[in-house]
Formats: C-alpha cells, sequence, structure tokens
C-alpha cells in the first residue's frame, strides 16, 4: 500500500526462474502483459508457468483462458514440467476457460454480436477459484476465428479493462510471423501497450537459441536487452539473466595448492581459493594431468573436487589418473571426489550451464575442474558461447569455490583460442602449456602468464611427464620466441650480455 | 417430423439482446410454426451453461435438436443466413429449397 501512496507501481513475482531477475522484481501488479513470439517459442509454457507457479510457490490461485489446445491437451502436456493442473483444479486452485475451437464451431453471423460471453465467462471463472493470476493464451486464434479488425480487437482491451478492474495481474500471449519484426499479429499490441514481452527462438548457425526480451515496462524499469533460456523438463522456462550478474564477490587471501609444489611456487605460494584459473594449451602438453594434479592436490587436503569432463570417458580419465599416480577410484570411495562426463553435444549451452550449476549447489564442492572448456565452443554460437563461459565463471566466483578451465589452442605450436579471447579477462590467473621445438625434439614448457593480487614466478621452465606426474624444471634460458611458437636459441653469451646491459641501464 | 430444441445465449438485457429475442421468436413464429422449444439463456445468471457449451460470443444461437448441432452468432438480423447455417427447414415451404426469392 505505502507503494501506492509514492505512486511506485508494485510488481509481482511470476516465479518463473531467472525472469524476475531480468523484470526487476516481477510483472506489474494488477496490469496485463502482452508476451508475444514466434511458433514455438515457448508462450504456453511461459503462461501456463506463470500460473503453476502462482499456484505452487505464491499461494496465488489462476485462470487458464486457451484459446487454441483444449484443457485436456494442456493438461496432459504440462504433466511434463511437473505441473499437475488436473490435481489444482480439482482442489480449487486452478480453473480453465475453455474458448479452444471446437468442431461445429463454423461461425454463421448473422448480425451484429461481442465477446461478452467470454467477459462473462472469465469473470465467473475468476470468481469460483479466487483467482489473482489469468493468462490468455493465444489470442491470435481469435481473429482468426472472428475477424480480424478493429472490433475484436476493442473487444479483447474491453476483456483487458475488466481484468484490470478486478485487479488480476494477467499474461495475454500473441503471435508474431518474424523474429525481427512487428511485435504481433493483428496488432494486438495496441491495446495492451503497457507491457510487452518477447520471446524469441532464434536459428544461430544451425543452432536454436531462446531468449526473452523486455520491450517495455510502462511506468516502472526492467533490463534491457535480450536474455538466453531454455526450457527444462520438470522445470519449465528457466532465464539466464546474465548481466543481473553483479561484480561484488568476496576476495580471499587464503592460498590452495594447485596440486604441484613447483607450480605453487612459481605462483607465489599457490592460487588463492576463489579464482578462476586458465589453463592453456595444444593437444597433449599435459592439461588433464593438470586437472588431474589440481584435483588429487585437493582432494590430499580433504577438499571435495568435482571433474566435469567433456573430453573422455569416466574409464579413460580413471585409467589416465593412475597412469600419473593418481587413484580416482579411491577418492570416489572417499566422497572426495565426483566425476561428470558428458559430450558437449548432448544439450545446448543453456542447458549445460543450468545442469552444471544444479550439480555445484548439490554437490557443494570446493574445488571444480572443467576439461575442456573449449570442448563445448562448438556446440555454440560465439555469443552464446561467451554468455556461457562468463555465466559459469560468475557462479563458481560467487560461491568462493577454486575453478580451473582449460582451454586447447588451435596450433600445435600456441596461438589463441576463442576461449582464451573470451574469458582471460575474467579469469584471476593463466597458465600457459606450451610445445618447445629443440634439436629436433619436442620439450615442454611452462609460465604462469598471470596471476592477480600476487608476485609470481615470470620464467618459462620446462617440465617433464613421468609416471608420478608433472616435473616442472629449470627455465629455458637460451630460447625466445616460445610462445609465439617460433622459438629462436642464442647462444649463452648472447643472454649474459643482455642481462649486463639492462643491470648497468639501472645502476644510471 | 421431430421438433427443434433452440437454445439462445445472451449477455443481459441489451439491445442487443432483445433484438435477437424479437427476431427468435419472429423466425419461429413464421417458419418453424409450433415445431419447436426455445430457452434464453442469459449468461450472466448463468455462467456455468455457457461454459459448458463453449460460448464465446453473444447473442449466440445453439440448434441443440435434432442433430448435428449448429450455431449462429450475432442479433439473427439476417433470415436467411440463420435458416441456412442451422440447417431449418422452413414448414411453409411446398416445394424446392431455391424459389423461396
Amino acid at each position: 500500500m505505502s507503494n501506492h501512496a509514492h505512486g511506485i507501481l508494485e510488481k509481482i513475482e511470476t516465479g518463473i526462474p531467472g525472469f524476475d531477475l531480468i523484470a526487476r522484481g516481477g510483472l506489474p501488479k494488477g496490469r496485463t502483459t502482452l508476451v508475444s513470439g514466434t511458433a514455438g517459442s515457448a508462450k504456453t509454457v511461459f503462461s501456463t508457468q506463470f500460473l503453476a507457479a502462482g499456484v505452487t510457490s505464491f499461494n496465488d490461485n489462476g485462470v487458464l483462458v486457451t484459446f487454441e489446445e483444449s484443457p485436456g491437451d494442456i493438461c496432459s502436456n504440462m504433466m511434463g514440467f511437473g505441473w499437475d493442473i488436473r490435481k489444482w483444479e480439482a482442489e480449487g486452485k486452478w480453473a480453465f476457460v475453455d474458448a479452444s475451437p471446437s468442431p461445429e464451431d463454423e461461425i454463421v453471423v448473422t448480425g451484429r454480436y461481442d465477446l461478452g460471453a467470454l467477459l462473462a465467462r472469465i469473470e465467473y471463472a475468476v470468481r469460483k477459484v479466487n483467482a489473482r493470476r489469468v493468462s490468455l493464451d493465444s489470442v491470435g486464434a481469435i481473429f482468426t476465428r472472428f475477424e480480424a479488425g478493429p472490433f475484436i480487437r476493442g473487444e479483447l482491451f474491453r476483456i483487458a479493462s475488466a481484468l484490470k478492474q478486478m485487479g488480476i495481474t494477467a499474461v495475454m500471449t500473441a503471435e508474431r510471423t518474424e523474429e525481427y519484426g512487428e511485435i504481433a499479429r493483428f496488432g494486438v499490441e495496441e491495446f495492451v501497450s503497457d507491457n510487452v514481452i518477447i520471446l524469441r527462438n532464434v536459428l544461430e548457425t544451425e543452432k536454436r537459441r531462446r531468449t526473452m526480451e523486455i520491450l517495455k515496462f510502462r511506468g516502472t524499469s526492467h533490463q534491457k536487452g535480450e536474455f538466453p533460456f531454455t526450457v527444462m523438463p520438470g522445470q519449465g522456462i528457466i532465464g539466464v539473466p546474465l548481466s543481473a550478474i553483479e561484480l561484488k564477490q568476496k576476495s580471499s587471501d587464503v592460498r590452495i595448492t594447485s596440486g604441484s609444489e613447483e607450480l605453487d611456487r612459481m605462483c607465489g605460494g599457490g592460487f588463492f581459493r576463489d579464482s578462476v584459473i586458465l589453463v592453456s594449451g595444444a593437444t597433449g602438453t599435459g592439461k588433464t594431468l593438470r586437472v588431474t594434479e589440481f584435483i588429487a592436490g585437493g582432494a590430499a587436503n580433504d577438499e571435495r573436487c568435482l571433474l566435469f569432463a567433456f573430453e573422455e570417458s569416466p574409464e579413460q580419465l580413471f585409467r589416465n589418473a593412475t597412469g600419473w599416480g593418481v587413484d580416482f577410484e579411491q577418492m570416489e570411495q572417499d566422497g572426495k571426489l565426483k566425476v561428470v562426463c558428458e559430450y558437449p553435444e548432448v544439450a545446448g549451452l543453456e542447458d549445460h550451464l543450468i545442469q552444471m550449476k544444479a550439480i555445484i549447489e548439490d554437490y557443494k564442492p570446493h574445488r571444480i575442474a572443467v576439461d575442456s572448456l573449449s570442448a563445448l565452443e562448438r556446440v555454440s554460437s560465439i555469443k552464446g558461447y561467451r554468455e556461457f563461459v562468463l555465466g559459469l565463471t560468475s557462479f563458481i566466483k560467487y560461491q568462493e569455490i577454486a575453478g580451473l578451465f582449460t582451454a586447447t589452442t588451435p596450433t600445435l605450436m600456441g596461438g589463441a583460442s576463442v576461449t582464451e579471447a573470451h574469458i582471460s579477462t575474467i579469469t584471476d590467473s593463466i597458465v600457459l602449456l606450451r610445445y618447445v621445438e629443440m634439436y629436433g625434439e619436442m620439450r615442454r614448457g611452462l609460465t604462469v602468464l598471470k596471476m592477480r593480487g600476487s608476485r609470481h614466478d615470470k620464467d618459462i621452465r620446462e617440465f617433464t611427464i613421468d609416471a608420478k606426474g608433472m616435473h616442472i624444471g629449470r627455465p629455458f634460458r637460451n630460447i625466445t620466441g616460445i610462445l609465439s611458437g617460433n622459438p629462436v636459441y642464442s647462444a649463452s653469451q648472447d643472454v649474459e650480455r643482455f642481462g649486463d646491459l639492462f643491470q648497468e641501464g639501472q645502476k644510471v | 417430423m421431430t421438433g427443434y430444441h433452440l437454445k439462445l445465449f445472451v449477455t443481459g438485457k441489451t439491445a442487443t439482446s432483445e433484438r435477437a429475442i424479437a427476431n427468435l421468436r419472429r423466425i419461429c413464429a413464421e417458419d418453424l410454426r409450433g415445431t419447436y422449444s426455445m430457452d434464453v439463456i442469459d449468461i450472466l445468471e448463468h455462467p456455468q451453461l455457457a461454459e459448458d457449451e463453449k460460448i464465446l460470443a453473444t447473442p449466440t444461437l445453439v440448434k441443440a435438436l435434432p442433430s448435428p448441432l449448429r450455431r449462429v452468432i450475432g442479433d439473427l438480423s439476417n433470415k436467411e443466413k440463420i435458416l441456412i447455417g442451422l440447417d431449418l427447414q422452413p414448414v411453409q415451404q411446398p416445394s424446392g429449397k431455391g424459389d423461396a426469392q
């Protein structure tokens, strides 16, 4: 009430995960919001979920006015999301107004008419279950059944005004023909113009990408732009509100081991507890080994570790680990390790992100490794990938745990991958693994490129791999150009001479 | 000959409702001559009946009997359309339907 006194529009939470963040609180209370989208853009799911969440989470009863599907179809379709509408109907929490076409409904018009019957039925249903939420899905059908003119628009306006008078918060869905074109068919937006949400299902480089956008909320604020969302079985619509992520993670001085004493020394005492580390290297440089040691180091300190593997099966991972003297099986039995293996292709990136978040929240690990993050590049557009990486890293940082990601570089001798380009600025530390060609032999080099908030070793050190894992040795002294992939040897005298040069410079 | 059962759904006592009722009475009297029964249902008083019949627009005239079920909407000001739309056969037509003009 105090809000009314100040003239601020109240909102009600829809209960659709992610959406309320984008909408800064939910839908404007007591008003009708137009939800417009092309075929298959999840309009019906949105409008049903708005009511279902009302029943399950807010004790708000709902009325669904259905113009296309029959109530029976809706009930069985929505069971997959875990919404037992039949039960709610029996409990008096839900009512249908069935305005779906029936076979005998060949409409013959014999003079003037109006949609008074529809309005009377909606009012009756609202009274019957004492509803606070109403969805109308989808009003376009009424134009095709009656007439596509201003008369029906006027009738719908009458319904929207009546809902407003009853203090109902309503969702009205409408079709649109193009993803980026007029707001809705038949000019529906002309009568519910206060609040417009657009759901999109865009084809981007052979991948479907769902987004929601709040076009306008008259008199109140909301986040701008398109936000990805996904439709999950058992849950319904889940929004991924990326710009809702705030940069307010706490920062810790606590160091944790990288799983290698030598690397800890190079990092100035280990990684920070709530940091994100990127390990980048070509195929075969030892990224998975780095991951294995990172996990072994955690488990040795009684930490719970979570590994997401997108390239290898559990059997392969366990066998590899054994080859480096790490017993994953024992760690799993001790409850210190959980390995999740999946092909990147099994789901869209939004779905991967939601699943990974759910597993992290459920398992509550102290450290997480993703091997490899770059494997996920190929199942999405660049834009979608960037959003995914941002969403995942910010989530991990928010949990105040350590995350180690690996990225495979596209060329053998180095070079930057898409992953590096998109996440290097949001990672706290970057460790590069590189092949170094020396006198007809492939050696391996490691360097800590970046270590936010700490001193670190700037050398490029050689490392070897044996049955006990990774051994980091001495720096490469007389080679330059390792990182660029073009190693050039210089005689040792030259190196000394350069050293003298800079020392003299310092004296002046 | 089976009797007709007609149901007219209206919303309140508006001018359109009254016009539809009057038009229907006249058609029944002139063309059906006693072989019918007729209910006028006000949706504001009996919303559940409108729900059961899935009525959206008013006035709506439903021919419940004989089957098949037929409906027309509007204030029934166009008699020709009503007769065709409802499959009503006027009693006073000795020969072919087309000769009515």
